[in-house]
């Protein structure tokens, strides 16, 4: 069937059946590769996305799911996410990378939600993507650093 | 070391199909020990190391070590820009293909850096002394009153400037120069050598462009999904495909035999059913679908708990004699003051390495091409020449960034599915493992167990050290029925002890393998430096003395008029890390309640690594609180490239003792994805703090590994000083802890 959604702003029609996990619509038949694949059930993060602004799972939610929503993917830009890759860049985050689409995506909606997140706030938002390359502690400093450059700029 | 030699620019473009002007130097670099390496014949040039200056003035390094996390593309580019004096903004690195031309390119061992690291430097010091002879001729003046600087060539007479792009025409008509002219710099005049630089793929890894073999896309490319007996070596008795074929976007279903590698080399694949689709999902549907009743096979019986079993018995008699021992442990035993025993294990472990198993193949009548994340190309491209009968010249293996790879991608399994499947349907496919494909069909880290006996004097010394070691070996993925740890597996950390042992004794048991057996980061070394460091803490405790002074008591101790080879081990280096970690972790500070330090040292991959460890324990929940790790590397290239190195091996070593275990019933694998087989996240992240020793004057020795040997031990160590709880085998949610 014919199924229209809205990825980083920019409308598609996919012919796919309805229960295809949104994460093989953007992937296979969409094309945007940024977003991982790392375990299928919910796991690990790798497939993080934004829906509605909603911290989402993509390998677990049919694609139906994402009907007359706005799927926000590492591909798509905004304020909070330009901020994060900067300080990101700063703190030579990455080791292998594949984790970090989801890192960045989580890291989004932490920061679109939460102003001054603490460590703990941290965690828990960032505890559903694993990095097997272990860089987490570069991660939680990059996420503080850009909280606070946003909350420079919006002085 | 390294012959240099400017290629031909006609040559080079034909050659590998990279069209750009300017200077394109190529070298000569041996990538094996230098007591491996066969001679070299300086009249047979066959450049493997590539840099490529053109008029835009972009300098690109052709890298012939894969990236998987370790940085490895920016640490080779570093050194090429250091001698250039470059300007780091117009460095770039392009990813070579799989072939012999650029020399051996697996990457694992924590060798990279330590093979290469000098003719790097030597090409870029031979670009800018053509740089410099260019500048001198369009000025006219000698090359002495030139300098390089910050991507110019600097007049210094008069303080004009030439930009490299501008000159490399020139330069490119002018002779490479000759290998003893070239002069390296000196280490303090060093401009991005052991200094901190950020990774030249941060763009690609922070908008999600970076491409891994998983995200390649071919034309007309399809996706498949093979299923593979549960149990290893296991074969397809029969199956029915009727459900899968009904799967919507499922176009065929192909058996795939077995392909048994030739003794002594490859991997081979362990065949199945495959199921072709017109997406990864589709096909995993499909594989699911499948009805298959397969010959389970001999290892149908192998369960993973009665082998803990057996080895335990195993190691508490007598084995095999271990060449290299000394003295007479014997009579050091009857002797003693007081005896100390344990028995030590290791289970099975997977890798995991965030991007899946996968590749890409088109298989055209006499040709193959693969993208695929593989460590090591040229093993995956002889391996298809074998078993594909296709000439070598005809096979092309782009390599992808790797999502991780951790030893699991040298294996090329999957790379040779992708193909035999590809040949099947006569087009290009991606075959991609779904994670439970992973944990249960792995390479896996050997389990193992470790019985050893020491004695004490009055005093407190070692007298004696009794060691008796059984793992199933890496030789039996290579050749079958090996069932005994091989030498080079006991040389990582067990045949060579750091310790002044007056009598030591190292016997290797049997251990059989009923897995695929494979190197997982730091390999061997998980298993020594677990049972080493653990047992010195025991002995140490029994002495009743203190575990850092025991160790740094215990340490070998150098004659001073002895003069040490540069890679040789010296204890020294031991004792100044642990020193120094000590100091960091402020070792004998009074601890709040509930809370231990532990601590583990261990040589591995020519690196010398301490590590203090401090935890809270309670209600038997384990929290790791700091963590406190110095390596001295030698020259370190890429400061901060290895501290993050050094973190990442924190939480690796930190995840298999707290989670990594893998187990088998009946044959098959437990554990099916990361809710069964866990890792360390964001909350378990302890603070980590890493001191990297300044030794810029020794060669540069391992980084990606040594850092993990000593987290399982130091962790152990830390609890029994919190509880009183002696921990001897892992992992720690096995024994009760959370």
């Amino acid at each position: 069937m014919n199924i229209n959604i809205s990825i980083n702003g920019k409308p598609h029609t996919i012919n796919t059946q309805e229960d295809t996990p949104l994460l093989w619509v953007i992937r296979d038949i969409v094309g945007l590769t940024g977003t991982k694949f790392g375990c299928g059930v919910s796991q690990c993060g790798a497939c993080s996305v934004l829906l509605d602004g909603k911290l989402t799972k993509s390998c677990s939610v049919p694609v139906s799911y994402a009907l007359d929503k706005q799927v926000f993917t590492i591909e798509g830009s905004s304020k909070n996410l330009e901020i994060l890759r900067q300080t990101w860049s700063e703190n030579n985050v990455p080791q292998c990378g594949y984790c970090q689409s989801g890192q960045l995506i989580a890291a989004t909606a932490l920061l679109d939600t939460i102003t001054n997140p603490t460590d703990q706030d941290i965690d828990k938002a960032m505890s559903g993507n694993i990095c097997r390359c272990g860089t987490y502690t570069r991660i939680k400093k990059a996420i503080h650093q850009a909280v606070a450059l946003k909350n420079k700029a919006d002085e | 070391m390294s012959n240099i030699q400017k290629i031909d620019r006609r040559n080079f473009v034909k050659l590998f199909g990279l069209a750009s002007g300017g200077i394109i130097l190529g070298c000569t670099a041996t990538t094996v020990e230098k007591k491996f390496k066969p001679a070299i014949d300086s009249d047979f040039f066959e450049p493997n190391l590539f840099v490529q200056i053109d008029t835009s003035g972009t300098v690109t390094l052709i890298a012939s070590r894969s990236e998987m996390g370790q940085g490895i593309r920016t640490s080779l580019a570093s050194a090429i820009a250091d001698e250039l004096e470059a300007d780091w903004q117009y460095v770039k690195v392009k990813q070579a293909t799989g072939h012999e031309k650029y020399g051996n390119q697996n990457t694992d061992g924590s060798r990279s850096v330590r093979t290469r690291l000098e003719p790097m430097r030597k090409m870029g010091a031979a670009a800018k002394m053509m740089l410099i002879s260019a500048a001198a001729q369009k000025w006219k003046i000698a090359e002495k009153d030139c300098k390089a600087e910050n991507h110019f060539i600097v007049n210094t007479l008069n303080n004009d400037k030439l930009f490299y792009g501008d000159l490399v025409a020139l330069a490119s008509e002018l002779e490479v120069p000759n290998q003893t002219k070239i002069e390296l710099k000196k280490v303090a005049d060093f401009k991005y050598i052991g200094k901190t630089l950020k990774s030249v793929d941060l763009k690609e890894f922070t908008t999600g462009t970076a491409t891994y073999g998983i995200d390649i896309r071919i034309p007309n490319m399809q996706f498949a999904a093979v299923a593979r007996c549960p149990v290893a070596f296991g074969s397809v008795k029969s199956f029915k495909k009727n459900k899968a074929a009904q799967v919507s976007g499922v176009s065929q279903i192909i058996e795939l035999q077995r392909l048994t590698p030739p003794i002594g080399k490859f991997f081979g694949m362990l065949g199945g059913v495959a199921v072709v689709a017109n997406t990864t999902w589709a096909a995993f549907q499909g594989k699911l679908a499948l009805d298959i009743d397969w010959n389970l096979g001999e290892n149908v019986s192998f369960d993973t708990e009665k082998f803990k079993q057996t080895l335990t018995e195993r190691v508490r008699k007598r084995g095999k004699l271990v060449p290299g021992g000394n003295g007479n442990v014997n009579s050091a035993f009857k002797q003693a003051n007081q005896i100390v025993e344990a028995t030590y294990h290791v289970p099975f472990l997977a890798h995991a390495p965030m991007e899946v198993p996968n590749a890409t193949a088109w298989f055209q009548k006499d040709k193959i091409e693969v993208w695929a994340p593989v460590q090591d190309p040229q093993t995956a491209r002889s391996e298809l020449a074998h078993f594909f009968e296709i000439p070598i010249e005809n096979i092309t293996i782009h390599v992808t960034f790797l999502g991780g790879g951790f030893g699991r991608k040298s294996k090329s399994d999957f790379v040779v599915e992708a193909v035999a499947i590809s040949k099947k349907i006569n087009a290009p496919v991606q075959v991609v493992w779904t994670r439970e494909d992973d944990i249960q069909h792995s390479f896996y880290h050997a389990t193992s167990a470790q019985y050893l006996k020491g004695s004490l004097d009055k005093q407190g010394n070692v007298t004696g050290w009794l060691q008796r070691v059984g793992f199933p070996s890496i030789v039996s993925s290579f050749k079958p029925l090996s069932d005994y740890a091989s030498g080079f597996e006991l040389g990582q950390g067990f045949t060579k002890p750091i310790y002044q042992l007056p009598n030591f004794r190292l016997e290797n048991v049997k251990a059989e393998a009923n897995l695929r057996i494979g190197w997982l980061r730091s390999v061997v070394h998980i298993h020594s430096g677990f049972g080493n460091n653990s047992f010195v803490d025991e002995l140490a405790y029994a002495a009743k003395k203190d575990p850092v002074q025991f160790h740094l008591d215990l340490l070998k101790k150098e004659t001073n008029n002895v003069k040490l080879a540069p890679l040789q081990y010296n204890s020294n280096r031991m004792m100044d890390v642990l020193n120094q970690t000590a100091k960091m972790a402020n070792w004998g500070k009074k601890l709040p309640k509930n809370h231990g330090l532990g601590v583990a040292i261990h040589y591995s991959f020519y690196s010398y690594v301490a590590t203090i460890v401090e935890v809270s324990v309670i209600d038997k929940k384990v929290k790791l609180e700091n963590v406190f790790t110095t390596i001295d590397c030698g020259l370190a290239l890429n400061k901060d490239n290895i501290k993050n190195q050094l973190e990442g091996a924190t939480m690796f070593g930190m995840s298999l003792a707290m989670h990594g275990k893998i187990s088998t019933k009946d044959g098959a694998v437990e554990q099916h994805n990361f809710f069964d087989y866990q890792m360390a996240r964001m909350q378990d992240a302890p603070n980590i703090n890493i001191h990297i020793m300044d030794k810029m004057h020794e060669p540069p020795t391992g980084v990606g590994e040594p850092g993990v040997p000593v987290m399982a031990p130091a962790i152990c160590n830390a609890i029994f000083n919190a509880t009183g709880q002696r921990v001897r085998s892992l992992p720690l949610t096995d024994v009760g802890f959370l």
